[in-house]
């Protein structure tokens, strides 16, 4: 089944499911590997890695394939939000999504490991501004200029920058003349170094990440401000997942970083390795969500 | 008188000198005239410059004409293009502006640029206005900040916002002269009812096209130098051509002062055009001039010869008269007187040489007043009797043509002495074992002799004085003069062919009364 008609018709997915379930029981036990092969395991992406690795996706793909004795289907998608409606439809068994959807839909996603960056389930969010900008040292001393998000539904790259406005007295609907939202982290490095965005907030994972890869566009921008630490946008297994599914998945992400082939992609996203699942990690997030939604509406 | 002189080379030479100033070359009034460029120039350079500048000039205004055109086209090119891109882009971008999307608008405006570098240079610029002519989003942000009003950019770009503010067009239209040195495409920005969200302006630098048309100047360059390589030594070959007439014609009008006409104009261009006409017109004044030369020589010998016979008659008479009193006082003595052996001696030695005088002078001044016959066959025949004893010594072989029959209404004995005279001359000319040929016969009422010998042709300077007396250091010398005074008597003409291979006198004597009666009387 391909990946561009998953979301096309929810009932067909649920038929499918029944039909592998009922096969799953047909099925006599000494034969697990014709019951794995019948399966196809979709994952969706986001924004949170980089979205043009293609290369790496394929290879990843053919990791997790030989060792879940199945198939894998990578689905991708412009915004957070369309991942977040795929799995909670059920479209998705497994999606890498940021932690502010994680925290904002945790009725209908379900923890399933966090990557381990510089040895912690951890990261950032970065304001950035253009390298010639050298004054910039916060988000107050943007005031009246252009600024860019990267997805509504991002964490680091929208309500982390919005919660710490608020806590630092400013209001993030007026302090700027303009903000406008590129949906991708990438793309805000983009728009902040051709100067159409005069600062951006950015996934510090993903701006230190382009500056392994490109320097030459990370280059042209400036880190003006670093945030806190929130957790690490996690890998999400949709809530009626089956156990065995899911444990299989998890012993497959977290032994990545213990066999050779799972170290070099580990290596190509920049990661060390990944945890199990720890909820509390996200007890930053929710709180910022809280103290967010408490002051302005979020846009959905 | 119309005496055919000899005529040579060296004789042509000498009576050129005096030639008549009509030929020389004219003499341009240089200083009254203004000095013309290149005037002293000759032709074989003027032509084929001329032609040459002619390619030159066309070419050039050929080229200008299309380097013209190409940087029209190029620039109308540029123009369409722009618009048909503005055009794809303006519908791309109405989603855009209605759901304000700063980051997709910029996205599709700068996908027109290929490279980074594309976006760092200001050649060519998009610029998205809204509805109130602010910036909304630019290729090039750092210029053209979004949210900026067009009209702060600078004082041109105000006059750009106010010229896009007044156009009420639906469709693309260009501003030229506005941004110095670009050209602005402005396309608007429609919503699907027809609403104007926004403008967007495509700027082109000039020099955006420049590249592309100097590599057309250089293409066109590259040819019209090939083609001028070739069309010129073309040029210069045909104008050369043309010209070679002009110059042989000059150069044989050169020529004239330092050589006989005859072989001046030999090799002259007779075409039917001008230059042509102008040979043939020059070769027919160089005939003229010849005859005019041979004339000329003609008179001046015959003038010579005229005073010599007046001089030498005028002496003649001077001598004959005492010389007659001393020849009748010698008579007398030896009629009258008993001389004494020495003194009979001494008068016998006195008349032989009186009478040695008296002949050469009678040699000298030809007085044909002795009585004669008309001429006859055989008197021509007595003649060839005469010489056959010279010719016989010297074992030459005499070619002998009598044509004559019956009598000639012309003096016998005049006629007879001038043949002798010239068989005599031809017979010593000759080589030993030699030819003589003798011819004689009446034809166009006329006696006509010739007579010619295979000997050493005649020098330059005897031809000149051939008839003169004691010009020649044979004989008595007076052997052609007297030919001479008898043919002038006779009012004949002489014509001498300077061999090689013969030597050849021609003679003739119109017949008629007057000739027989002079000869019968005086």
């Amino acid at each position: 089944m391909g990946a561009d008609d998953a979301g096309s018709s929810a009932r067909a997915k649920h038929r499918r499911r029944l039909l592998g379930a009922a096969l799953a029981l047909a099925t006599p036990g000494w034969l697990p590997r014709a019951e794995a092969a019948a399966r196809t395991v979709r994952i969706g992406t986001t924004a949170v890695i980089l979205e043009d690795q293609v290369s790496f996706l394929d290879d990843w793909r053919r990791y997790l394939e030989q060792r879940l004795h199945g198939r894998a289907v990578f689905v991708q998608r412009g915004s957070y939000r369309e991942i977040t409606a795929l799995i909670n439809n059920d479209s998705l068994d497994f999606a890498w999504v940021c932690g502010y959807p994680y925290v904002a839909n945790r009725a209908s996603m379900r923890l399933l490991a966090m990557p381990l960056y510089h040895g912690k389930p951890l990261y950032q969010s970065y304001l950035i501004v253009p390298r010639s900008d050298s004054v910039t040292r916060s988000y107050a001393d943007l005031e009246g200029k252009l600024f860019a998000y990267s997805d509504p539904n991002s964490n680091s790259g929208f309500l982390v920058p919005q919660y710490l406005m608020l806590r630092a007295g400013l209001d993030p609907q007026s302090l700027f003349q303009k903000t406008f939202f590129t949906y991708a982290h990438r793309k805000v490095v983009s728009a902040v170094a051709t100067g159409v965005a005069d600062g951006g907030a950015v996934d510090g994972y993903v701006w230190e990440t382009l500056a392994l890869l490109s320097a030459e566009l990370t280059g042209k921008t400036r880190v003006a401000f670093k945030s806190p630490e929130f957790g690490f946008p996690p890998l999400v297994a949709r809530a009626s997942i089956s156990q065995r599914d899911f444990v299989a998945m998890q012993d497959v992400l977290v032994g990545m970083s213990s066999d050779a082939d799972g170290r070099v992609l580990l290596r190509r996203l920049n990661l060390d390795g990944f945890a199990r699942d720890d909820p509390k990690t996200f007890d930053g997030i929710a709180q910022a969500l809280a103290y967010v939604s408490a002051r302005m509406r979020l846009p959905q | 008188m119309s005496n055919f002189l000899p005529d040579g080379p060296a004789l042509v030479a000498s009576e050129s000198e005096r030639m008549p100033t009509a030929w020389q070359r004219p003499r341009l009034g240089r200083s009254s005239r203004p000095q013309l460029p290149f005037r002293d120039l000759s032709y074989r350079f003027k032509i084929p410059f001329s032609v040459s500048v002619v390619i030159l000039v066309t070419a050039l205004i050929v080229s200008a004409v299309v380097v013209v055109r190409s940087y029209q086209y190029l620039r109308a090119d540029l123009i369409a293009s722009a618009e048909s891109l503005g055009k794809t882009l303006s519908r791309a971008l109405t989603p855009a502006l209605l759901r304000d999307e700063m980051w997709q608008a910029y996205e599709t405006i700068i996908t027109p640029f290929d490279a980074a570098g594309d976006l760092e240079s200001d050649r060519k610029t998009i610029v998205v206005l809204d509805a109130r002519q602010q910036v909304y989003v630019s290729s090039h942000p750092r210029v053209f900040r979004s949210l900026t009003p067009l009209a702060e950019v600078s004082a041109s770009h105000g006059e750009l916002a106010r010229i896009v503010a007044q156009s009420a067009s639906e469709g693309p239209f260009v501003v030229e002269g506005v941004i110095p040195n670009h050209i602005v495409v402005a396309v608007p920005v429609l919503s699907d009812d027809g609403i104007r969200l926004g403008t967007l302006l495509l700027t082109y630098a000039e020099s955006v096209f420049l590249p592309r048309f100097w590599e057309t100047v250089r293409q066109l360059l590259l040819s019209t130098l090939m083609v001028l390589a070739v069309l010129i030594p073309l040029g210069w070959y045909a104008g050369n051509r043309m010209v070679i007439p002009l110059v042989g014609l000059a150069r044989a009008m050169r020529r004239v002062s330092s050589e006989p006409p005859s072989s001046v104009g030999a090799d002259l261009y007779l075409g039917g055009d001008e230059i042509g006409q102008l040979g043939r017109q020059f070769q027919a004044m160089l005939r003229e001039l010849e005859d005019k030369q041979a004339l000329e020589r003609e008179m001046i010998m015959s003038d010579r010869l005229a005073s010599i016979g007046r001089l030498t008659a005028g002496i003649a008479h001077e001598i004959n008269n005492p010389l007659g009193g001393m020849l009748n006082a010698i008579n007398t003595c030896r009629r009258h007187g008993n001389a004494d052996p020495v003194t009979a001696r001494t008068i016998s030695l006195l008349e032989r040489g009186l009478l040695q005088i008296k002949e050469t002078v009678a040699a000298l001044l030809v007085e044909a007043r002795l009585e004669s016959h008309a001429l006859t066959r055989e008197d021509l025949e007595d003649v060839h009797t005469l010489v056959a004893h010279a010719a016989a010594k010297k074992q030459l072989a005499v070619r002998w043509y009598n044509w004559v029959e019956g009598t000639v209404a012309l003096p016998s004995t005049l006629v007879r002495q001038v043949l002798i005279n010239l068989l005599l001359n031809a017979i010593q000319a000759a080589p030993a074992r030699g030819l003589v040929t003798c011819d004689v016969r009446v034809a166009e009422a006329a006696l006509r002799l010739q007579v010619s010998n295979d000997g050493r042709h005649l020098e330059p300077e005897q031809l000149e004085r051939l008839f003169e007396p004691f010009a020649s250091d044979t004989g008595t010398g007076l052997g052609l003069w007297v030919v001479y005074q008898i043919v002038q008597q006779l009012h004949g003409e002489i014509r001498v062919s300077n061999g090689p291979p013969v030597t050849r006198f021609e003679l003739s004597f119109p017949l008629g009364g007057e000739a027989m009666r002079r000869g019968g009387q005086t």
